[in-house]
């Protein structure tokens, strides 16, 4: 029997604004059947994004919907986690949003360690402007603004995440679909900062630039280069030379979480 | 009974205002010379089951108080003049999409870093135009510890009624001088709560402005969905670029503060009603300028003081009555020329418009106005 997602999207708001091929539309209906997974009750679910076009999925879903400015998700989310903790808190966007202008809000947001899962859509490009190079884009690469090849040095997402002190990383891609509701409901059930790093794909502004010929190709792409952790464990470095580790990357269950600290501090300064 | 009575600073004053405002979040970040309303706030915010934050930049601040704020809380951040131009998009932000806040500038030198333990009045236009695209601003003026509380208490009142960020400037010495404070009991003061809506969460729309110019904000968490965005957008909350949608809203957004002068306005006059010459002075200047009006006066010079204590929306009605019955209007502040564009723009050269001004970091004396007052006769 075909998933019922219509219960979960927004009466007349679609068709979405993603064009023919995007990865996006493929993590929002993981999205879906994660929350449908932990049985999220939506009246209790904040939804929060910056801008570009992954940081529009929150307006096509039935929740507490925030749409913010560029950047700023998990600043807002914090806010809005900090004020009501009981309600689950979901940040979505893209590479450029969550680490470029963002960056500052991504990594504070992990070293707390607040409750939260930012669903973050790799496709190595800010799509919405028209194709620039985002911290993501591979070195040599070509963008609007990298004419003669991208010179810039990458962000490895998950790596940050980690060494930010987020306490749930995991990486999947869009030609994974089954994985990232799988890691998507990890993410909802774990007590801390979950990141899930989607590698995803940008036919219009990206794939067309660098020699892909067709959505397919760069399915083909991630397929290729995704490796889940338990195989790159028997890899050798050579073999290992351009591909990247897809699965749970790191998990901690012992730091704190950050609402729970502040509810301690709420405690002692009523004296109790 | 008596009342409990404390010797406060400006800063903590604000503090204490906003926790009896009924304040539950506070997102900051630390900045000379504000640092105080966050120190207090750190102690007081969660004695009473309320959230403090300090966030990793001043941006961040500002988001999270928004976020904070749409769940229901009465969120309140402060910072100084370099802190609000870090803020000012976030502050427009809260402007479109209608999230009640409540914005302390203490103000300093400037432009940039400037004198950061120095005061200044020089953030005064940067409260009104201090974000892009068209926007209506409230802006409250306080001249001392005791106004601080209270008006800090209807900065919040004025923030849940009209659903939108209030900023409240005071600059460096109010912030740090230490006056006498009176509590107010509670009920004393009006303390006034966000509007729930009245109509089911099917029938919810965040900007159906149909009953009202300022519709009812639902909480993040009840019984409501909704969608809030930055973009321009229809009554439903969700983006728009319908013409005559995006033009309706952004007038509604200005016109429920522009139609609504009586009600945020707040002023005081001393000795105007035969005053040939009107000292138009605000914050800390004030209080120079009702010592040289009183100086003055012995004198026997018709001098009298208007001082605002809503900043924005402008005084217009009011100083354009002062304009035809003075000989001269001086407006005094700790800039060079601010709030006198406005002055000059609305006495329309019914009466000779001046500017006394001063960047040094020292406060504007009273002799200086008395100076300026007499070179102007």
């Amino acid at each position: 029997m075909a998933y019922d997602y219509e219960k979960s999207i927004r009466p007349g708001k679609l068709p979405h604004i993603w064009c023919p091929g995007c990865g996006h539309g493929i993590v929002m209906k993981g999205l879906i059947r994660a929350m449908d997974t932990c049985e999220l009750d939506r009246k209790n679910t904040a939804i929060v994004s910056g801008i570009g076009c992954a940081s529009r999925l929150p307006g096509y879903l039935d929740a507490c919907t925030l749409h913010t400015a560029h950047g700023r998700a998990a600043a807002f989310a914090t806010g809005v986690k900090m004020a009501k903790p009981e309600m689950n808190v979901i940040c979505c966007g893209g590479d450029g949003d969550g680490t470029a202008i963002g960056g500052n809000h991504f990594i504070h947001a992990c070293r707390r360690n607040i409750d939260m899962t930012y669903v973050l859509m790799n496709n190595y490009i800010y799509g919405m402007t028209g194709g620039q190079f985002s911290p993501c884009t591979p070195t040599g690469d070509l963008a609007s603004t990298t004419p003669y090849g991208n010179p810039d040095p990458i962000f490895d997402i998950s790596k940050l995440a980690i060494g930010a002190g987020a306490t749930f990383v995991a990486r999947t891609t869009a030609a994974h679909p089954r994985e990232i509701d799988k890691l998507i409901v990890k993410g909802i059930q774990h007590k801390g900062m979950a990141i899930i790093e989607v590698i995803d794909d940008c036919p219009t502004t990206y794939g067309r630039r660098n020699k892909f010929r067709s959505v397919i190709d760069m399915m083909k792409r991630l397929k290729t280069e995704a490796v889940p952790v338990k195989a790159a464990a028997k890899m050798t470095a050579e073999q290992l030379e351009g591909k990247f580790l897809t699965g749970v990357l790191f998990e901690d269950t012992e730091k704190p979480e950050y609402t729970a600290q502040y509810a301690e501090v709420i405690k002692k300064a009523q004296g109790a | 009974m008596a009342k409990k009575v404390a010797l406060l600073q400006g800063n903590e004053a604000c503090a204490l205002g906003a926790v009896y405002a009924g304040a539950k979040f506070f997102g900051g970040y630390p900045i000379t010379p504000s640092t105080e309303v966050a120190e207090v706030l750190s102690i007081e915010l969660p004695k009473v089951g309320g959230k403090f934050i300090q966030m990793e930049d001043e941006i961040a601040a500002m988001a999270s108080v928004i976020g904070a704020s749409l769940t229901g809380s009465k969120s309140i951040t402060a910072t100084s003049g370099p802190g609000v131009s870090l803020k000012q998009e976030l502050i427009g932000y809260a402007c479109i999409a209608e999230v009640p806040c409540v914005i302390i500038n203490v103000m300093r030198g400037g432009p940039s870093t400037g004198m950061p333990t120095g005061p200044g009045q020089s953030d005064v236009m940067q409260a009104m135009w201090g974000t892009h695209g068209d926007h209506a601003a409230i802006a409250l003026v306080p001249d001392s510890c005791q106004e601080i509380f209270t008006e800090t208490v209807r900065a919040f009142n004025l923030a849940e009624k009209y659903r939108m960020p209030v900023q409240v400037l005071f600059d460096e010495i109010v912030g740090h001088m230490r006056e006498r404070i009176e509590f107010p009991e509670p009920g004393e003061l009006e303390v006034i709560d966000r509007e729930a809506p009245s109509v089911s969460p099917a029938d919810y729309k965040p900007y159906d402005s149909t009953k009202g110019q300022v519709p009812p904000l639902a909480d993040f968490g009840s019984e409501y969905k909704y969608h809030v965005t930055g973009l321009n957008k229809a009554d439903d909350g969700f983006p728009t670029t319908k013409a005559s949608l995006v033009d309706a809203e952004e007038r509604r957004q200005i016109d429920k503060v522009m139609d609504n002068i009586a009600d945020i306005e707040s002023n005081e006059e001393y000795m105007t009603e035969d005053a040939e010459i009107v000292i138009w002075a605000y914050g800390s200047t004030s209080r120079s300028a009702r010592y040289a009006v009183n100086e003055l006066r012995k004198e026997g010079i018709k001098a009298g003081l208007f001082r605002p204590i809503t900043l924005w929306p402008f005084p217009a009605k009011r100083t354009a009555e002062l304009a035809t019955q003075a000989k001269a209007i001086v407006v005094a502040e700790m800039n060079l020329g601010q709030m006198v564009l406005e002055v000059e723009r609305v006495a329309k050269g019914n009466c000779v418009v001046v500017h006394e001004g001063r960047v040094d970091g020292d406060p504007i004396n009273p002799g200086q106005i008395m100076d300026k007052v007499k070179e102007v006769l």
